[in-house]
């Protein structure tokens, strides 16, 4: 039994779970849904990556969503550019941007910064609320194309979508569980837990910093410009702060600082929220206390209240017979 | 001379917490700074390891001017330090809060971590046996996967000593080694300290335990107010005025302490 339930076997049957998932959804309608979560989980899992493992909240993210999307959309719907080559763009730009965003905000700290950064995350929404020779302003833009065939696989049906945004979705995990797991991975922590520590052996933190928050930003424009693509419209409000403030609540509630808890947090807030609708701004009635309580009993996020309990039953079950878990000290000194 | 500090002075604001000193540190050496509470004792670690400007003067570790490097430059040079809080990570293992003290002498970047390339493997091989060795230096070998919440006081600042060494330093700075560990638990640490200095290191220490220091430091620099007020060998320290005459006049436990010398 316990060979069964072992992490791998988890992970193949989430895996082929969400592989089969087009052929036992009752309608579009879900599946739809779904191709939104894995969208939205990609951006989060760039907050995560800065803010989760690095430690400094940037409320610019959604800023960079919005970079992301208005790129794709106004390369291809204005310049009539190649979708690929417009989605590279938009990763491009968005670390171009992000290396020189994060080049000045982040000679702040803390709060400092993350207000600094709301501040930037504004300024791109207003940019593109009243630019509108550019961006089209409060209209939005209109007639986005989805992606274009790569050679035999087309991607006009909702399925072929999905399984496009789960690619890159598995893809982004892929990239932040190798990058979690190595000597990068392991300063950015370092930097989290002290920064004082972290620079006293050698760890340059404004350079590594930098760079998650690159990652992070480059995350968020890839998911901005899936989005356009996807909804096939835009307006400013991709780039709004309440918007950065959602993905945010659904890293909080997933587990900040872990690999799984972008995406659970995202379906299971997206699908309440969809559940939810007909009661609408008065959700927010609902999701405030439950964000509370979470923050306050599980700071880790559902994630981590998950591994606290395992931990516990791991301890529980070393502890009789042996004290491996509470050497003798005077053994030691 | 492996440290030599000339003429430092840092001011904050209208404070003059550090004023004027000197200190030369030979290799192989426990130097001990001692002095009242707030006498800048920390401070002047903080300066050494680059965390403050200096306002004025001039610091120079092995021949390399350090006046002005920023703290991670000056750890690669070979300085390292802990803190009188040990600021581990405390859900992560023992092991997992060392591995990273050879950070500094690794190269892998982002590709490497995201392609796993040969080098990132090498060096995390390189850092995970740099980080038993340190664990073993000190004695917490069987501790490496406990998690830093599990273990005690004593234990924390045995980690804290093993990631400072992970770092392959010459000099290292320890800022209140024994502070808030018991009597007992104070003389292994003693013991980890000259074990450090028998292995080659230059030890730079700050404590209040007298015994402790006069026991362990072959020279011991004494501050107040800022101020160098003596440096010598512990005989000299004990039997000079000007250090009574600072210590009686401070606060009461800590003159009670220099009685019992």
């Amino acid at each position: 039994m316990e060979k069964l339930l072992s992490k791998r076997n988890g992970l193949i049957f989430v895996l082929v779970l969400a592989l089969i998932m087009p052929f036992i959804v009752p309608n579009e309608y879900i599946l739809h849904v779904l191709a939104l979560v894995c969208i939205w989980s990609i951006s989060v899992y760039g907050i995560n990556i800065f803010t989760g493992y690095t430690g400094n909240l940037s409320l610019a993210h959604v800023g960079f969503f919005a970079i992301g999307a208005y790129t794709l959309g106004l390369l291809t719907v204005k310049a009539e550019w190649n979708f690929w080559l417009a989605f590279l763009a938009a990763g491009v730009l968005s670390i171009i941007l992000g290396f020189l965003v994060g080049l000045i905000s982040l000679r702040t700290n803390g709060h400092f910064f993350a207000i600094y950064t709301m501040c930037v995350g504004y300024i791109i929404y207003l940019i593109i609320d009243k630019w509108d020779t550019l961006t089209g302003g409060v209209r939005g833009l209109i007639g986005i194309p989805g992606p274009t065939p790569i050679g035999p696989i087309t991607f006009e049906s909702l399925t072929s979508q999905y399984y496009l945004f789960l690619f890159f979705l598995i893809l982004t995990i892929f990239i932040t569980k190798r990058i979690v797991h190595s000597l990068l991975g392991r300063t950015f922590i370092a930097i989290r837990n002290s920064e004082e520590l972290a620079q006293t052996i050698g760890i340059s933190t404004k350079k590594n910093q930098l760079l998650a928050f690159v990652i992070s930003c480059f995350f968020a424009a890839i998911a901005g410009a899936l989005y356009a693509s996807f909804v096939r419209f835009i307006g400013p409000e991709v780039g709004a702060i309440f918007l950065g403030f959602e993905m945010l609540i659904y890293l909080v509630i997933g587990g900040l600082g872990t690999l799984s808890g972008p995406i659970i947090g995202t379906l299971l807030i997206v699908f309440l929220t969809q559940s939810l609708q007909f009661m609408q701004e008065y959700k927010m009635l609902l999701f405030g206390p439950i964000l509370l309580i979470i923050v306050i009993f599980y700071p880790n996020g559902i994630v981590g209240a998950i591994e606290g309990i395992k931990r516990k039953i791991r301890q529980r079950r070393k502890k009789p017979g042996s004290n491996e878990g509470y050497p003798d000290v005077k053994e030691v000194g | 001379m492996v440290l030599i500090v000339d003429n430092l002075s840092k001011t904050f604001g209208g404070l003059q917490a550090v004023d004027q000193v000197d200190l030369k540190v030979e290799k192989g050496d426990i130097h001990a700074v001692i002095g009242p509470n707030g006498a800048g004792k920390s401070t002047f670690f903080n300066l050494i390891s680059g965390f403050h400007p200096p306002t004025s003067g001039k610091i120079t570790f092995n021949g390399n001017d350090i006046t002005k490097m920023p703290p991670n430059k000056i750890a690669r040079l070979g300085i390292a330090r802990t803190f009188q809080t040990t600021n581990l990570f405390e859900d992560a293992t023992v092991l997992d809060n060392v591995i990273i003290g050879n950070r500094l002498r690794t190269k892998s970047g982002l590709w490497d971590a995201i392609l796993r390339t040969k080098r990132e493997i090498r060096e995390e091989k390189e850092s995970m046996e740099k980080a038993y060795q340190a664990l073993d230096f000190v004695e917490l070998t069987e501790l490496a996967n406990e998690p830093i919440a599990n273990i005690s006081q004593e234990q924390k600042k045995r980690v804290a000593f093993a990631l400072a060494l992970a770092t392959d330093p010459e000099l290292v700075l320890l800022d209140e080694p024994a502070a808030g560990v018991n009597p007992d638990e104070t003389d292994g640490l003693s013991s980890l300290i000259q074990k450090m200095a028998d292995s080659g290191l230059t030890v730079c220490l700050i404590e209040h335990k007298m015994s402790m220091i006069m026991s362990l430091a072959n020279r011991i620099m004494v501050l107040n107010q800022g101020k160098r007020i003596a440096e010598g060998t512990p005989d000299e320290i004990k039997n000079n005025p000007v250090v009574i005459e600072a210590y009686l006049g401070s606060d009461e436990d800590e003159s009670v302490e220099v009685e019992n010398i």
